[in-house]
């Protein structure tokens, strides 16, 4: 058992979202950078589908009730067990009473913290991963208690991920596939497309990214017709939107530009005022 | 009826099929059969359609050309074996100004008595065309031009759950409390989406809505009764 003491900007339970209820409406939701949540998962030799504790920004106050153990990979946030640094990409095991808060935010955007078994919570539509109103909460709460398995005995050498990922937050190229509306672009918009730098703008969370620059834009809206979580939509004031993983399941702006799923995982790791530069390739 | 289709890849993973860009009940119909066609031959897929295409996508989509023309061949050859069932909804709305909030603002901005707004809005059925944007929403279809109000240049942040709604020239319910940017004319106290019913929505794209009037005290004796899952919505098959 866990007690959330304080529950930081935005920290949401997330596993790999959920899937075939597109049709009502329902998102894919899930973790925003599922490579460092399958990493995180993979340490601790859990399923990649178990649920963890994605954290935006701001870390949450964690105190164990029970001996388990615990990796943390994604943005460096600086972890404390007990107000002592631990190491990030590492398995750390975890006594009663220990005590998990968070400081600095180093690099990226999103912390993944996996428990060994996952996380407990309510499973709705195939998932645990909170989306209101598929589930109650769309966040989590001061002072909430969240379940998890027991471990009965602890590891002797701790598992760590020895490769550098540093790449994953600094590079500024996010792949894409041209979008269903991408003909409809002229060439010299084409060109403006891949050559200019775009900034993240104040306005992103899990729903969607947008960027500050305005894009010249005399194509007419669409129908409102199907997207994707990755899809690049231009709006008539010519502003460009990136849908992630909580996205709408339709609109009726032209979807000009597709993000690769790597690329929606490095995006996730991206705050408001970072550069990002698309580079189209092909399927 | 057949149309001519383009078949489109769209992410790694998922193929886009787009009927003309037109909002035609014909075209809703054929992307239901095919949609139909598509559930029962191909494998391993989700399938989600809007007014005009079709979203079919794959946990991996090894072969995209060979998997368009397994798609196309079904579209050209086969019948749909089994009559698909459609029915008319019948939805109790309570338009009374609570309920109703910019229904005043209608009648002022669009010289259009608010009795008159209410009586064409019940008047006719409305085609549902598709379910999305948020969970449980529909896009319903058919609505008088004499109540195309566009949407507000600024959404509302919290329309309440079950605010029946004017969008341009489609009307539809908000199934949760959300943000949203639609004319609010009334409420109707019935569930439309239940995450943990099979399928979470009972009206489906292809069935039809008819809304009616019922008073203040009706929407409240409606809803104790709904939450109490003690409430049957009337329901007439209509493709007899």
């Amino acid at each position: 058992m866990i007690e959330v003491i304080s529950s930081g900007l935005y920290s949401s339970i997330q596993d790999l979202g959920r899937f075939n209820y597109e049709e009502f409406g329902v998102p894919n939701s899930g973790n925003m950078d599922k490579f460092s949540s399958i990493l995180c998962n993979n340490l601790l030799k859990n399923k990649d589908s178990d649920a963890v504790m994605e954290i935006t920004m701001t870390g949450p106050k964690l105190l164990f009730k029970n001996r388990t153990k615990i990796c943390i990979t994604g943005a460096d946030l600086s972890p404390k067990i007990n107000n002592g640094s631990i190491e990030m990409n590492k398995v750390h095991n975890i006594h009663e009473e220990d005590v998990l808060n968070f400081g600095k935010l180093n690099y990226g955007y999103r912390t993944y913290l996996a428990v060994k078994g996952g996380f407990i919570t309510d499973k709705i539509m195939g998932s645990r991963s909170m989306y209101y109103p598929i589930t109650e909460k769309q966040k989590l709460k001061n002072g909430e208690v969240l379940f998890t398995k027991k471990v009965k005995t602890y590891d002797n050498h701790s598992n760590k991920y020895v490769f550098d990922y540093d790449e994953h937050f600094k590079k500024k190229i996010i792949y894409v596939y041209p979008g269903p509306e991408f003909n409809k672009l002229n060439k010299k918009q084409i060109v403006n497309l891949t050559s200019s730098e775009f900034t993240i703008s104040n306005n992103n969370n899990r729903m969607a990214y947008q960027l500050n620059e305005l894009f010249q834009n005399d194509i007419d809206p669409i129908i409102s017709s199907l997207v994707l979580s990755g899809t690049v939509q231009l709006t008539p004031s010519g502003k460009l939107i990136i849908l992630m993983r909580d996205n709408q399941t339709c609109g009726g702006y032209p979807r000009i530009l597709q993000l690769s799923e790597e690329s929606i995982n490095r995006l996730s790791q991206k705050h408001a005022g970072k550069k990002i530069k698309f580079q189209i390739i092909d399927y | 009826m057949s149309y001519l289709l383009t078949y489109k890849r769209f992410g790694k993973n998922s193929i886009l099929i787009e009927w003309p860009n037109t909002i035609d009940e014909m075209i809703l119909q054929s992307i239901i059969e095919y949609k139909s066609l598509i559930e029962k031959n191909i494998k391993n897929k989700s399938i989600i359609n809007s007014y005009n295409s079709l979203l079919v996508s794959f946990n991996s989509l090894n072969n995209f050309q060979k998997t368009i023309d397994e798609l196309k061949a079904l579209y050209s050859k086969k019948k749909i074996s089994e009559k698909l069932k459609f029915y008319r909804w019948y939805i109790p709305v309570c338009y009374e100004n609570e309920f109703g909030s910019d229904l005043q603002d209608l009648e002022k901005k669009y010289n259009l008595d608010q009795e008159k707004i209410i009586k064409i809005h019940t008047a006719f059925n409305y085609k549902l065309y598709n379910i999305g944007f948020i969970p449980g929403f529909m896009y319903l279809g058919g609505l008088n031009k004499k109540i195309h109000f566009p949407r507000k240049r600024t959404p509302i942040l919290d329309v309440k759950k079950g605010s029946v709604g004017i969008g341009g020239s489609h009307t539809g319910i908000y199934p949760h409390n959300s943000p949203g940017g639609w004319n609010i004319i009334g409420n109707s106290p019935v569930n439309l989406f239940n995450p943990n019913a099979n399928p979470p929505c009972f009206i489906k794209p292809g069935d039809e809505v008819r809304f009616f009037t019922i008073s203040k005290k009706d929407h409240k004796k409606i809803k104790s009764k709904v939450e109490s899952n003690n409430y049957k919505l009337v329901k007439k098959l209509i493709n007899d």
